[in-house]
Formats: C-alpha cells, structure tokens, sequence
C-alpha cells in the first residue's frame, strides 16, 4: 500500500500517545480541583456527603493517574525517540520547562500518596484537605509548564538559530512566548470544565437510572455549577487565542475559517464543504465574525492564505476540527445555563427533568472530545512545523527503519489499557454501591433508601 | 565544579536514586505475586502493600526525571541514543506502562485478580533487564553512524556475553536490594512470619549479586579498556563497596540492625554505581558524546542548576514527610488502625 515513511508513522505514534495520554491527562488535572472542591465543602457545612463524595472521586482518580503517569513516561521518552533532531534543539532551548514539570509532578506525586493514605490520620479535617492544595498546584503546574513547551513550538521565541546552533538563547523568553497565556488558560479552563462535566454525568447518570438520592443531587449541583463556571472561562479565553492567532499564527486562522484573500470586513464561516477552486459551498456565512473574531472589531484586516506559499500552509479539513469544537464548546455552556436557570427557578424541590439530565450526561464525553477536537486543530494547524518559522516536521522525524512496527506494539497497548481501565473503573464503583458505602460509614441507617 | 560535571553529577544522583527505589519496587512486586503462587500471600503481601501504595507514583517520577534531566543538559544524547534506542526504548516503555497501570489495577480495582499480579510482577524483573542494556551501550560498540544516519547494532548487543552479564547484575541485586528493603521493613513491622521469609530471599540472592558484579566488572576490561582503566584507578570505591557488602550480609546473618543492613546495602551500591560512573567519564556515550562537547548552553545549564536548586527546598520537604508518615511511623508501619486507604 503506502510506502514506508518513518516521518509519517512518526506523527502517527506521537498522535495516538497524545491522543490516549490527553483524556488522563485532562482528568488529572481537572479531578483534583473537584475533590478540594467537594471536600471543602463537606468540612464548611458539615454535610458527610460532600466528603464522601470526595473519597469515591478520588477512589476512581487513582487508576487514571496511574494510566496518565505511564501514557505520560511514553510520551516523555517518545519525544526523543521518534523526533531525535527536534530535541536536540529543543534540549537546549526549553528543557527548563520540561524540567520544572518533573518537579511540579514530583511534588503531586508525593502528596497525592499521602492524600489517599491518610483520611482518618489527623485530628482536624482540615489539615487533610491541606493535602489537596499542593496536589492541585502540581496538577495544574505541570500542565502549565508543559504548555508553554508547546506553546514554544508554536510561537519559537529566545534565541537565534545560527547554521542549526542556538544562540542568545533566553529560557524565559522562550518559555513565556507570545502563545503561553492564552494556550496555558485555555488548556487549565478546558481541562476544569471537562472533568467536571465527566463527574456531572456519574451523577446524572444515576439519577436518570431512578435514584434520587439526596447524595447524587449535591454531586450534580456541585459539579455543573462548577462546569458552567469553567466553561465560561473556557470560552473568553478561546475568544482571546482568536486574537492571538490573528496576530502571530494567521495561517492557522485562516486555514481554520477557509479564509483565502486578505480582506478586512471578513464573514465567519460556518461547516460547508470546499469545491474544486476553493470556493465555499452550503456553508453559513456570518458577516463581519472572523474581523470581530480576529481583532473585536468589525473592519478588521483578516491575512488570508494566499499570503502563504503552498508548503507552509495547515491542512483545510481543521475547518471541521474547528468548527466542531467551538459548537460543542457552547454547548457545555448551554447546558450548564440550563441547569442553573431551572434551579433558580424551582427552589427547595429540585426535580431536574429527564431531557436535561441526559444532555447532561452526553456533556461528559462530549467535553473530553472538545478536548480531542481542540488538540487536534492546535497541532494539525501548525503544520507542517514543528517549529514553526524554524523546523520542518519531516526534518525532525527519526531516520530508523522500525516506526510502523512500534505503531502497531502502541495500539496493542493502548487497547488493553483502555480496555481494562474502563473494566476496572465499572467495577469498583458497581461492587461497591454508594448507599452501602453511607450504611456501613453510619451516614445511612440500613434498610431505608 | 564545572557546570558539566555539576549537571552529570545530579543526573547520576537521581538514576542511583532511582536504582535503590525503582529495586525495592521492582523486586516487592516480584515477591508479592511468588508470595501468590506458593501460597505464602498472606505471609508477606500485606506488608508489601502496607510499604508500595504510597510511594509507587514517586518511584516513577526518579526515572522521568532522569531522562529529561539529561536531554536537558546533554541535548546530543537526544539525537544519537533517541535514534538508536527505537525499540528497547519502546519496549521498556510498554514494561513500564503496564507494570504502572496493573499496578493500580490490582491495587485499588481488582484485588483478587491474579492475571493483573503477573503483569505487574513478571514485568518488574523485565524492566531491569531492558533498562540495564542503555548501560550496556554507553560502553560503545554497539552504535554506529553512517553517512549521517545513526544505527544501533542489535545482533552485537544480544550476542555479547558482556551485555547479558549486566542483564543477569540488573535482575539479581533487584531481587537482593528488594528483600534486604523488605527484612527492614518487615522487623519494624514487628511481623516474624515476613521476617523469616523475605530475610531467606535477601541471603539467597547476595551470592549471585557479588558474583554478578564481579562478572560485569571483569567484563568491562574487554568491552572498554579505558573504563576499565579509570576504574581500576578508583579501585578503592570498589573494594569499599565489598566491604558494605559483607556488613549488610553478616548483619541480616546474625538477625540483628535490620536498619543498618539496609544503609550498607545502599552504600554498597552507591560506591560501585559512584565509581562505575566517574570512571566512564567523561563520556556519556563512548566515543560519540562526552560531557563538554555534547553540553547545553550556559545560560541553559545556569538556569537548569538554579531551577534544580529552587526544586529541591520543595522536593527534600515533601519526601521527608512522606517518609515521617510511612516509613518511619511505627503506627502505620504496623498496620494499626488508623491506616485504612480511602
């Protein structure tokens, strides 16, 4: 069929790592957030649910961290395996970022084993969740640091290439480049939104199969509150990093809203399809949008592609990575609107109907796809760099013979994990029932519901 | 000291503390699963379990730290051992990988199940093994590059009895430091039953640990003169290390100072580890990268070192404390009741 190229196999290994890496990745830093938040809460009001509440969360927290430390090691040895010349570059570079990650992680790796060890140790409740603070800081840390890595890549800054050798490099500069505050705040606020709606939809799920326990309704309050919050924020920062690529990635903008002639006064695309001369068929077309989009103004100058010659241009079909994206981002604000709008109005007897609680529980996978979405459009609209301005993709791949066969090995491995932390996570929450969990602690007396 | 050696000296740091660790680890998953198969579980399991559930994740983050730490500061060993290591790098990610996540597995989701046990376990002694050859391959010989392309020379590596002789060192003193961890653990726990058997494991396997060692040290003089040369120039590292050895053993022979034993032992290996890595300087890759000419930028390097420096006010607080609640609390060591997990 095709022939071997380890430059595209290369990108398909790093895809699939990342790909599977990011769902665990995205609820490590995410969960811990909604334990504090739970447990806080449980000590505030006195309330054992809440506390319980945070227990089970972090029961089930463990097994993904335990995926999202190992899928993370690969992706970490991966990077000098598969892009060796990128890293021979970027060792000098950013390795203080990458650097710094390993101790943002260290210190999470620490407080979590003590976290999960020590429920019952300390006399007062709240040296516990103490505990947490520092989880949630190396949580959120190492995404922090490791998106300014990739943030480099997008926007190289702090240094100068002379005949392949780095010179006047500046690591600040290079970490703090001008892609690092709207990536960073994207990437914690997706990742706050996601794992909340994740834990939204246990609880809707449970309440939409019948019970209506009083613990399921604190859970899905507590977390769709939260997700409506965190997706607010998601989508002003998105808004932001529209600017942000019209100013320093316009090829990528452009790219993403098939938008060819520079033009000012320039209309938002909406899905369509692309004909022969890259003219755009069925699509919507909102006036003035990617100008607003762009600059926050209607008259706006939007650079179009054609300012690009064809080797350095993104592929077409992010349009649709794009598109879909921002739509189901609303969505998980919508829905998270609803809810509250229905709470409010019907106070003390909160009887969420079922149309709602199933859009609730679809907002679950549907944020770790946004996720996906998201991802994919950053990284596939920075092709074909890697670094963008400086390094090719195909200029950094390995030269080694054996990709495909390692592509294979990765996906066996990643099935079976997969496979098997679904079949684990099912199983722990089924054996061990919350109502039994409440009756044998002495929140629940047995017998009653 | 020069930033060089500065930088390839905390590198080491972390690998040997990752070697003492990442043993105790390895082998106590070994143990555990044998423990299963010969009906000895509830013999030692627990007190295997009560020691590796929290410290399971750190042990992981030594490695990490490690292999970006020296990208970080030699960024050519990205280029040649990243090209040349495809597959076993691959490989001992897979290892990792599943020993990680059937760890948990089997930890906090299926308790009973067995098949996870022998993943995690089997896979420790694998780990080593794969690991073990990067060392081999530091030595030289086994990379080649060609017109521009850098090629590893499989069949050389497997057919070399030095390189297995360093696979056989991996797997033995994993198994050794591992049950002279556990003898410790297990006298503090005051658990007799334990005692007796993991105290069986830590002297069965110091014979073929010494020997091992004498194998791969032997071993080095036809592999790389000039390694073995520096070593022998450090000969009194190696000849304090035997040393160690022989305390750590007749101390767990005579039943007593469990605790000391397992300073001697971390002792043993810090001076062959020390003195194996000063002697093979300053080549991280003989002959293709050494320390001063594969080097990071300054201002890398000084920012790398300060960064380094900033960590270790946070990481040497957050270890102790982990330590003062698991290691060294006589409570939870014991298992009294206060322990439960979440």
């Amino acid at each position: 069929m095709t022939q071997y190229d380890p430059v595209f196999y290369s990108r398909m290994l790093t895809e699939l790592t990342l790909a599977f890496h990011i769902i665990f990745a995205t609820i490590g830093v995410g969960v811990p957030v909604m334990i504090a938040l739970a447990e806080w809460r449980g000590i505030r009001t006195g309330d054992p649910h809440y506390t319980l509440l945070a227990r089970r969360w972090t029961r089930g927290f463990v097994i993904t961290v335990a995926v999202g430390v190992v899928t993370g090691t690969a992706i970490g040895l991966q990077l000098s395996l598969l892009w060796p010349s990128f890293m021979r570059i970027a060792g000098q570079a950013i390795a203080l970022p990458l650097f710094l990650e390993t101790f943002a992680f260290f210190v999470e790796a620490i407080f979590l084993g003590i976290y999960l060890y020590t429920w019952d140790r300390f006399k007062k409740k709240t040296t516990h969740l103490l505990l947490m603070i520092p989880i949630v800081i190396g949580s959120s840390a190492s995404a922090f640091f490791i998106t300014t890595l990739n943030a480099f890549m997008n926007t190289p800054r702090g240094f100068t290439l002379e005949d392949g050798v780095i010179k006047n490099l500046q690591p600040l500069a290079a970490m703090f480049n001008p892609a690092t505050p709207t990536k960073v705040s994207h990437v914690l606020a997706s990742s706050y939104t996601t794992s909340a709606y994740i834990l939204a939809a246990i609880a809707a799920y449970k309440l939409l199969k019948g019970s209506d326990h009083a613990y399921y309704k604190k859970a899905l309050k507590l977390t769709v509150t939260a997700a409506f919050v965190f997706s607010l924020a998601t989508a002003a920062i998105g808004d932001l990093s529209g600017k942000f690529l019209a100013k320093y990635q316009p090829e990528k903008l452009a790219a993403a809203e098939w938008h060819f002639e520079t033009e000012r006064e320039a209309p938002l695309v909406l899905g369509g399809v692309l004909g022969q001369n890259n003219e755009i068929k069925y699509g919507i077309s909102i006036p003035y949008g990617l100008s607003i989009l762009a600059h926050g103004t209607p008259d706006g100058e939007v650079t179009g592609l054609n300012e690009f010659p064809e080797d350095e241009r993104p592929p077409l079909y992010i349009h649709y990575l794009f598109n879909l994206k921002v739509a189901f981002g609303m969505y998980l604000a919508l829905v998270g609107f609803l809810y509250l709008l229905r709470s409010r109005k019907h106070r003390g007897r909160e009887l969420v109907p079922k149309w709602l609680l199933a859009a609730i529980v679809a907002a679950g996978p549907l944020a770790m796809i946004t996720i996906e979405l998201g991802w994919f459009f950053a990284e596939v609209g920075r092709q074909p760099w890697i670094l963008r301005g400086y390094m090719k993709v195909a200029d950094a791949a390995t030269t080694s013979a054996h990709v495909d066969t390692m592509l294979l090995l990765f996906c066996l491995l990643y099935l079976v994990l997969g496979v098997t932390v679904v079949r684990v996570l099912s199983k722990l929450f089924r054996n061990y029932d919350v109502i039994q969990e409440m009756i044998s602690l002495g929140i629940e007396k047995g017998g009653r519901r | 000291m020069s930033y060089e050696l500065l930088g390839i000296t905390v590198l080491w740091t972390f690998l040997y503390g990752y070697l003492i660790v990442a043993s105790v680890d390895f082998g106590a998953g070994f143990f555990s699963y044998y423990s299963v198969l010969t009906g000895q579980q509830n013999k030692i399991h627990k007190i295997i379990q009560r020691y590796l559930s929290p410290v399971w994740e750190v042990t992981n983050v030594f490695l990490i730290f490690f292999f970006v730490g020296i990208v970080g500061f030699f960024p050519e060993t990205a280029y040649y051992y990243g090209t040349a290591l495809l597959i076993p790098g691959s490989i001992a990610i897979i290892l990792l990988a599943i020993r990680g996540s059937y760890y948990a597995f089997s930890t906090y989701g299926s308790k009973e199940n067995r098949w996870y046990m022998l993943l995690y376990g089997a896979t420790g002694l694998l780990i080593p093994a794969s690991l073990s050859t990067v060392l081999t391959i530091s030595e030289g010989g086994y990379i080649e590059e060609r017109g521009g392309q850098v090629l590893f020379l499989w069949n050389r590596l497997l057919s070399s009895p030095y390189s297995w002789s360093v696979v056989l060192l991996a797997i033995v003193s994993v198994l050794y430091i591992s049950a002279m961890f556990l003898t410790y653990y297990a006298a503090r726990a005051k658990d007799q039953n334990a005692l007796e058997v993991v105290r069986g494991y830590a002297l069965l396997w110091s014979g073929p640990t010494i020997l091992s060692s004498f194998l791969v040290f032997l071993g080095i003089r036809s592999q790389n003169p000039g390694h073995f040369a520096g070593m022998l120039n450090l000969y009194w590292m190696f000849a304090a290390s035997l040393i160690c050895f022989l305390v750590a053993v007749y101390c767990v022979w005579k039943r007593r100072s469990y605790g000391v034993a397992f300073i001697f032992v971390m002792l043993q290996f810090a001076f062959a580890f020390y003195g194996y890595g000063a002697a093979h300087l300053p080549y991280v890759l003989y002959p293709y990268i050494n320390i001063y000419e594969g080097f990071t930028n300054e201002t890398m390097a000084a920012a790398l070192i300060a960064a380094f420096i900033a960590g270790l006010f946070v990481l040497v607080p957050s270890l102790w404390l982990l330590m003062r609640l698991f290691l060294f609390d006589a409570g939870y060591v014991q298992g009294s009741g206060n322990s439960k997990k979440g």
